[in-house]
């Protein structure tokens, strides 16, 4: 397979913290706004997660963002509200995500673009039924500090006091998280077929 | 034989499959891809770094629209940070043989706009580009959204996506537009009733009398707002005005290539009979001009009407999203729409800066003053839109009513350029997108069309525009 040109972290099992978002329809516009568009990097953009919730406009943390508070320090899995990610499709806001820390984010729904950001950049986009993803933001938000282990070998998500969930993701796309694969690698092995497709 | 019916979607759609394997997304073919200097510096340094070409260059269009100042053309972009972003697009496009519409082009332009314009997006394509509102080129019965920056890469390098294939959903319209009401207004309303998630996973074909009898820059205004509905894409099946828009465009053949391709299109459409896999119904009767309230796209009412109170909301989650939409915007619920006053009045963006659209609202401009409690802008979409615009005369008639005219491109609609809305400003926008400091931190926009803009900038607040007409 031909190397690829951003490694992309192998995922397997995530056992961390869930910092607890609730809010539905949050937008790639919230996740990172437009002032930080015009890096031409692919890294460093953890520090403008969230921005203008986050910061106040002088650039000091807003005590009531989830991510300020000291319970929710080093957290890896972000819960939030139904079709989290809609808008834009800058991939910056996967890449906030990850360069933050987040290694899965659950939600009911994510929007088409984003969902498939996530997948470019070794993120698990994790939707669970509503209800469940109401009883681990209500659980996160009482208990700082909560913690989640998502298993994608076994695809089951579960905390220490015993709450465990099966859940179901696109089989190929649990393959390439996995093992790391990126999607350019995977179509040039299919090189010869492209170039019949584009002669016939 | 009988083939199954099948969908406008479906037809194009197995016309790209390269591969498709059992357990995998499709490997299909992308036609056309656009390009700009936002979010393909990452892709191309990516490409660089392995070594690889650009594998169609001819396929791949590039153009700089979201950063660029829209005042003054001759001098330097004074952002050191966007003149790094834009260089890197010359660059890039220089060393792969890609051609760049770049500033002081006559054909630069936001990619939207300028992709039909030059008549580069034609019926039956794959078309994709780093930006979500690619949906736009649907209107032409193009299969066309919007990818990340890695997928950016993908198509740089192989000119194919690996994607599993959407579900279909047929918007059916009932009726037709009254007058003084829009494509801009039929679309929010459609928003407004299938919410910002209801096209998750579709792509949408819109159908009926009231987009057939749509001009073509009102049918991209419709396909533009797809993404809105949170669909894959929005699509509408290719006829007459479809030819008659592409006749005579700088990439478009004449004669008998293009009468053959004419007639390869005309067979495109959904077959009698076709199965979509759900279907939504839009009732177009009484509809009135539409104005959001909040900060989502489906956030929005009849101007007539009044700002909804959060408590009628069944739904918790609903409810406590409204409430959000509602201090941000500082609104009051039972206020009527006419009621709120405006500091700002954008026209522009891929969405509203056709020449039908600067048309729409200079007939609503001519010979009145803009409020002089609002601060109004005019961005055409391209630099020929602009041309076209002055050869009218519209610009004289915008700026004798008080409106700014600039230059083109994205502008105003997400301020990355200096084209930005105040915290707490009020903006009456014919862009595509409400959400909180979309405009500027803490900048508030209603979405209308552009006749309801111009009615809003003369009158400072939201008005009927069929009672100014």
């Amino acid at each position: 397979m031909s190397a690829t040109t951003h490694a992309i972290q192998p995922l397997r099992r995530v056992e961390g913290i869930v910092a607890p978002l609730d809010r539905a329809d949050v937008d790639t516009d919230q996740i990172i706004p437009k002032q930080f568009l015009k890096r031409v990097e692919r890294a460093g953009y953890g520090q403008f997660l969230f921005n203008d919730w986050r910061f106040h406009p002088d650039g000091s943390p807003r005590a009531d963002f989830v991510l300020n508070q000291p319970g929710y320090a080093g957290a890896a899995i972000l819960a939030a509200g139904r079709n989290f990610g809609c808008g834009s499709s800058r991939e910056h806001a996967a890449w906030s995500i990850a360069d933050y820390g987040f290694r899965v984010v659950i939600a009911p729904s994510f929007a088409d673009i984003f969902q498939s950001n996530c997948y470019q950049n070794g993120i698990l986009p994790l939707a669970l039924p509503e209800n469940e993803v109401a009883g681990v933001l209500a659980r996160a938000a009482a208990q700082p500090g909560y913690a989640l282990i998502v298993d994608l070998e076994a695809c089951t998500v579960a905390d220490a006091a015993g709450w465990r969930l099966g859940f179901e993701i696109d089989d190929f796309r649990r393959r390439c998280l996995l093992e790391g694969l990126d999607d350019i690698g995977l179509t040039l092995q299919y090189e010869s077929e492209i170039t019949r497709f584009e002669t016939r | 034989m009988n083939a199954r019916p099948t969908t406008l979607f479906e037809k194009v759609w197995e016309q790209h499959v390269v591969r498709r394997e059992e357990g995998r997304p499709d490997l299909i073919y992308i036609d056309l891809h656009l390009v700009h200097e936002v979010t393909s510096p990452q892709a191309f340094a990516g490409l660089n770094a392995a070594g690889r070409a650009v594998r169609r260059p001819e396929r791949t269009l590039a153009t700089v629209d979201h950063n660029v100042p829209t005042t003054h053309r001759s001098l330097p972009v004074a952002d050191p940070v966007a003149t790094r972003q834009i260089e890197a697009l010359r660059e890039n496009a220089a060393e792969h043989g890609i051609t760049l519409y770049d500033m002081g082009h006559e054909r630069q332009g936001i990619v939207h706009v300028i992709g039909p314009e030059l008549g580069a997006t034609r019926p039956g394509m794959t078309i994709v580009c780093g930006d979500s509102h690619t949906s736009t080129h649907g209107a032409f019965g193009a299969i066309a959204f919007g990818i990340g920056t890695s997928q950016v890469e993908h198509v740089l390098a192989t000119q194919c996506l690996l994607m599993e294939r959407p579900r279909s959903m047929e918007v059916r319209y009932r009726g037709r537009l009254g007058p003084g009401l829009t494509a801009k207004d039929l679309i929010l309303h459609t928003i407004g009733r299938i919410g910002v998630a209801g096209g998750a996973g579709h792509v949408l074909e819109y159908r009926g009398e009231a987009i057939r009898a749509l001009s073509m820059e009102g049918r991209m205004t419709v396909c533009n707002m797809s993404i809105e509905a949170g669909a894959r894409a929005g699509m509408i099946a290719p006829d007459q005005p479809t030819f008659e828009y592409w006749r005579g465009r700088p990439r478009a053949p004449a004669g008998e290539a293009f009468d053959e391709a004419v007639a390869r299109w005309s067979t495109l459409g959904t077959d009698p009979g076709a199965r979509f896999d759900q279907v939504v119904e839009v009732d177009l009767a009484g509809l009135e001009p539409q104005v959001t309230w909040g900060t989502n796209p489906g956030m929005v009412v009849p101007v007539s009407g009044r700002v909804p109170d959060p408590a009628d909301l069944a739904d918790p989650d609903n409810r406590a999203t409204a409430e959000r939409a509602l201090s941000y915007m500082g609104l009051e619920p039972g206020t009527p729409m006419q009621d709120i006053e405006l500091d700002r009045v954008f026209i522009g963006s891929c969405t509203n800066s056709r020449i039908e659209d600067l048309r729409e609202a200079a007939r609503v401009a001519r010979g009145r003053k803009v409020s002089p409690r609002v601060n109004a802008l005019v961005v055409p979409g391209s630099t020929a839109v602009k041309a076209a615009a002055e050869a009218e005369g519209l610009d004289r008639v915008f700026r004798d009513a008080g409106f700014e005219w600039r230059e083109s491109g994205c502008s105003m609609c997400l301020g990355m350029n200096d084209d930005i809305a105040g915290p707490g400003e009020r903006c009456a926008s014919t862009s595509n997108r409400n959400f909180e400091g979309r405009q500027g931190r803490g900048a508030r926009t209603h979405l209308v069309s552009p006749a309801m803009a111009a009615a809003a900038a003369v009158a400072g607040r939201f008005t009927d525009v069929r009672s100014q007409a």
